[in-house]
């Protein structure tokens, strides 16, 4: 890192850049948020903004802005772990937007092993990677069998699993009520150790090991991705698929794994939401959860490298809760979620400032170049 | 000088942060020549000519068009000025008739309705104006790589573009093929049409131009008329020393048989029938064996089939007393099978990898490269990229991490040569080594090949060059639509007697 620091300045080094372009988005977002807002209800807007961006800080004491960060957190959590796994498919070449429907499943498999089943956290969690995979790798063996693009086959399944879920947990379901029995009285055995962390943020009984897990499997995503052996093949199969073929790569092989992997990431991100009581599974959802979509949006403002998907998952969730703090008497109750996926969307644009940034470099450069060599090489005109 | 240029590009100066590719460099084309542009790979030909293109703009310098200067900003200006340009790489949809893609931009409209019938008429009477000769309702990927290029030369004249550009046209065409664009290009300068030819391959420089441009790193050498000079000083102007175009060999002395072929047929995935139909021949320890033969008559098929990239349909293959007729890529290259594959960019190199990540895609598994879990031995990869570099002297920006795809086509090649070459290999399979490349990097991977056979390996040579098939190889077998119909030696035989198995023309019954 410190060599290329010497050798490259610091507006053309890669990570700097996407750094820039992701902030850039960001603004970007934010600015035309606001200007919705305006066009909705000029009165509200100012306030409905800040609002969205301060989330749990409009609470005025520390310790309930402590316990609601922390309530952002456990959200982060999955959607880092969904952002992790459609970059780690992108890196091998595969669009994975079937990472919401192996969220589904992991969510399903959890809920059920924890509640129809009984079993300990870790057997779930273990359940929900392993479901997420094989959804994951259905898609990857359709595409390496049948070449059946990887995009269609997951969106169809994503509806597959969804409505599959919703029959498997059925039988768990509240009596009165579409939602799954609360875990911490079903099956106080499931629920995801805290380890004292819920202790760090005033007592909030959903802070569990998920957040730190989650930051863990970003640093060892990075490791294969950058380090490993595998990490080599499946980019070099990401990037020229030929090339990899001619140098004896099990393509097809990679593939399925890639996104076998890919969709265990997913799964295991469904597991370290549900498995900490936060949220029940609602049996009559018609849509599949945003969480999984996000995490395109999250990867992409991240840059697509690991532990920029740590910091971007944040920013997305922190919004998106903020979001549910807009004054409704203003503003109707879908505001929350048009202004978050509006700055979502704008996340998506990161590789095109980049690009844009790059291009602006250039003819400095360039400009730059010409002009010290007419300094330094004044009459070399002859004819 | 009476008569003004059809263009002129006067002192240009194109610099690059790091390098001035083109260093006040004048080129000066009349109307009606045919004006070679010689130079190596990295010359500045391309800069010079996406200046004139409009892609870059010159820091120092002037573009005139008969005598009154332009300003040439993008390429929609060089089309305005009726400057065309044929690129190396075709710019065609694949998907595309041959019509659509002439039209394609310009297309002849009445109220927004795409009036085809008047673009055909006026692409027919062009396409036998200048003896083109294309379908023009085939699909672009349905016809050879020569019509390919005359839908491009037409494109420029249905613009009625009178400069023309021809950006080393004949590395992807045969012989015969070559032959009729030398004609199509006199005849269209002879009409009037003023031609920019550029090219490092001397015969055809010397065959066709009237005059010619050399540029060596970035600097103008000179301007000379084609009448007045040789073969010999062009490639000195062009490479700075003296060249030695014939390959110096002695006799082969080959051994056992390290590759044995026998009934191969490979499936073609364009037509019904076989690619390679029941071919047989042996490959033997310190002699090089080519396949000659025109473009598409099989043997990208036999190469995919022995490396392993194509299903072999039926037949055997052994190398090295094992049968690998099915064995997966990985355990023949373990073997020690290398393969320089046709076409670089799709298989020879991840092209956003860098280069010391390319140097070892062959050997990344090994336990030199990778520890036992799992993880790359990244000190390691750049020792031995080093060594690759500087024995092969592959040269870029940033040495081995440069990104391959920044590096020329030339250095490139060397690497994928330099990967092939240095593992433990004991066949070479190599297709087209020198496609595309300048004379000094050809004759130095030709001494490669020779070297690798003199050290005793087998070595399966596949090239549509008459000359280096003839330089090159201990023995010629000639493929002729899937099938081999001759085996020559190359001391006995003549070009013309080859010209005639490759056409077909004439075949032996080859010895079983």
């Amino acid at each position: 890192m410190n060599q290329e620091k010497v050798k490259t300045p610091l507006l053309r080094r890669s990570g700097f850049q996407s750094l820039i372009a992701s902030l850039l988005c960001i603004i970007i977002g934010l600015l035309i948020g606001y200007i919705v807002l305006l066009i909705i209800n000029p009165a509200g807007a100012g306030e409905a903004i800040t609002t969205i961006i301060k989330n749990f800080f409009t609470y005025n004491k520390p310790k309930t802005q402590l316990k609601y960060l922390g309530s952002t957190l456990v959200k982060t959590a999955p959607l880092i772990m969904c952002s992790l796994s459609v970059l780690f498919a992108y890196k091998a070449g595969l669009f994975n937007i079937g990472v919401a429907g192996q969220y589904v499943v992991g969510a399903g498999a959890s809920l059920y092993f924890a509640l129809g089943l009984g079993m300990p956290w870790y057997v779930c969690l273990i359940a929900a990677i392993i479901a997420g995979a094989l959804l994951g790798a259905i898609s990857g063996l359709l595409k390496a069998l049948c070449n059946v693009n990887e995009v269609i086959s997951c969106i169809m399944l994503n509806w597959i699993s969804l409505y599959l879920v919703n029959i498997l947990l059925t039988p768990v379901k509240e009596p009165t009520s579409p939602y799954t029995f609360v875990l911490s009285s079903a099956n106080p055995d499931a629920v995801l150790p805290s380890m004292g962390l819920d202790s760090l943020f005033n007592n909030n009984q959903y802070v569990t090991i998920a957040i730190p897990l989650s930051i863990l499997v970003a640093v060892l995503v990075w490791v294969v991705l950058e380090k490993t052996k595998l990490g080599y093949e499946l980019k070099a199969t990401g990037f020229n698929k030929n090339a990899a073929k001619y140098c004896g790569m099990k393509e097809k092989k990679n593939l399925v794994l890639t996104m076998a992997i890919s969709g265990g990431l997913a799964g295991m991100g469904a597991a370290l939401l549900f498995l900490t009581g936060f949220e029940q599974w609602s049996c009559t959802q018609s849509a599949v959860p945003a969480t999984g979509f996000n995490g395109i949006s999250a990867a992409f403002l991240g840059g697509l490298n690991p532990i920029g998907a740590i910091f971007s998952s944040f920013f997305i969730q922190h919004i998106t809760v903020g979001g549910a703090y807009v004054d409704k008497t203003m503003y109707s109750a879908q505001i929350s979620d048009l202004i978050s996926s509006l700055i979502i969307y704008l996340c998506g644009f990161v590789f095109f400032f980049k690009y844009a940034l790059n291009k602006r470099l250039d003819q400095r450069d360039e400009k730059k170049a010409a002009l010290k060599a007419a300094d330094t090489e004044e009459g070399g005109e002859n004819k | 000088m009476e008569q003004p240029y059809a263009i002129e590009m006067l002192n240009i100066t194109k610099r690059f942060p790091g390098i001035i590719a083109n260093d006040n460099i004048t080129l000066q084309l009349r109307k009606g020549e045919i004006h070679a542009l010689l130079g190596e790979n990295g010359a500045g030909k391309s800069t010079l000519m996406s200046v004139l293109f409009g892609l870059y703009q010159p820091e120092e310098g002037i573009i005139k068009k008969y005598g009154k200067q332009v300003n040439i900003k993008d390429p929609n200006d060089a089309n305005a000025l009726g400057i065309g340009m044929v690129h190396q790489h075709f710019k065609l949809v694949e998907c595309f008739t041959v019509l659509d893609n002439i039209i394609m931009g310009v297309e002849p409209c009445k109220f927004g309705f795409l009036r085809k019938d008047e673009a055909r008429k006026k692409v027919l009477e062009l396409s036998e104006k200048y003896g083109l000769k294309v379908d023009p309702d085939a699909l672009v990927e349905d016809i050879t790589v020569g019509m390919q290029q005359r839908t491009e030369i037409l494109k420029m004249l249905y613009r009625e573009n009178e400069i023309l550009i021809f950006d080393e046209p004949t590395a992807v065409l045969t012989p015969q093929e070559i032959d009729e664009l030398m004609q199509i290009m006199k005849g269209l300068a002879a009409e009037g049409k003023s031609i920019l030819f550029i090219s490092h391959k001397l015969n055809e420089i010397m065959s066709v131009a009237d005059r010619c441009t050399v540029l060596r790193k970035g600097k103008y050498i000179g301007t000379v008329n084609i009448a007045d000079t040789t073969k010999e000083e062009l490639s000195r102007m062009m490479v700075g020393r003296d060249v030695e175009f014939t390959v110096h060999k002695d006799a082969a002395k080959p051994g056992e048989p390290v590759l044995h072929v026998e009934n191969l047929c490979v499936a073609s995935k364009t037509h019904k029938h076989d690619a390679v139909h029941n071919v047989s021949f042996d490959v033997r320890e310190g002699e090089i064996v080519c396949i000659a033969g025109i473009d598409g008559n099989g043997q990208t098929e036999l190469v995919y089939g022995l490396t392993g990239l194509e299903p072999v349909k039926s037949g055997k293959v052994v190398f090295k007393d094992e049968n690998i007729t099915s064995a997966p890529i990985r355990r023949r290259s373990v073997m020690g099978m290398s393969h320089i594959p046709e076409d670089r960019h799709k298989h020879g190199l991840v092209l956003d990898y860098s280069l010391e990540d390319n140097l070892v895609l062959q050997r990344y598994f090994e336990p030199e490269f990778v520890n036992k879990a799992g993880f790359l031995k990244r000190g390691a990869i750049r020792q031995y990229a080093t060594r690759l570099i500087e024995q092969f002297d592959v040269r870029s920006g940033q040495g081995s991490v440069t990104t391959a795809r920044s590096m020329s086509g030339g250095n490139q090649q060397k690497a994928i040569i330099a990967r092939e070459m240095d593992k433990e290999t004991s066949l070479l399979i190599a297709v087209q080594p020198t496609r595309g490349l300048d004379v000094g990097a050809i004759e130095y991977i030709h001494k490669q090949i020779v070297a690798q056979r003199d050290k005793g390996k087998a070595v399966l040579l596949v090239s549509l060059e008459l000359d280096e098939v003839m330089a090159l190889s201990d023995r010629i077998l000639v493929m002729y639509e899937g099938e081999i119909v001759g085996e020559l030696d190359p001391k006995t035989t003549s070009v013309q007697e080859l010209g005639l198995y490759m056409a077909g023309a004439k075949r032996e019954e080859v010895k079983k």
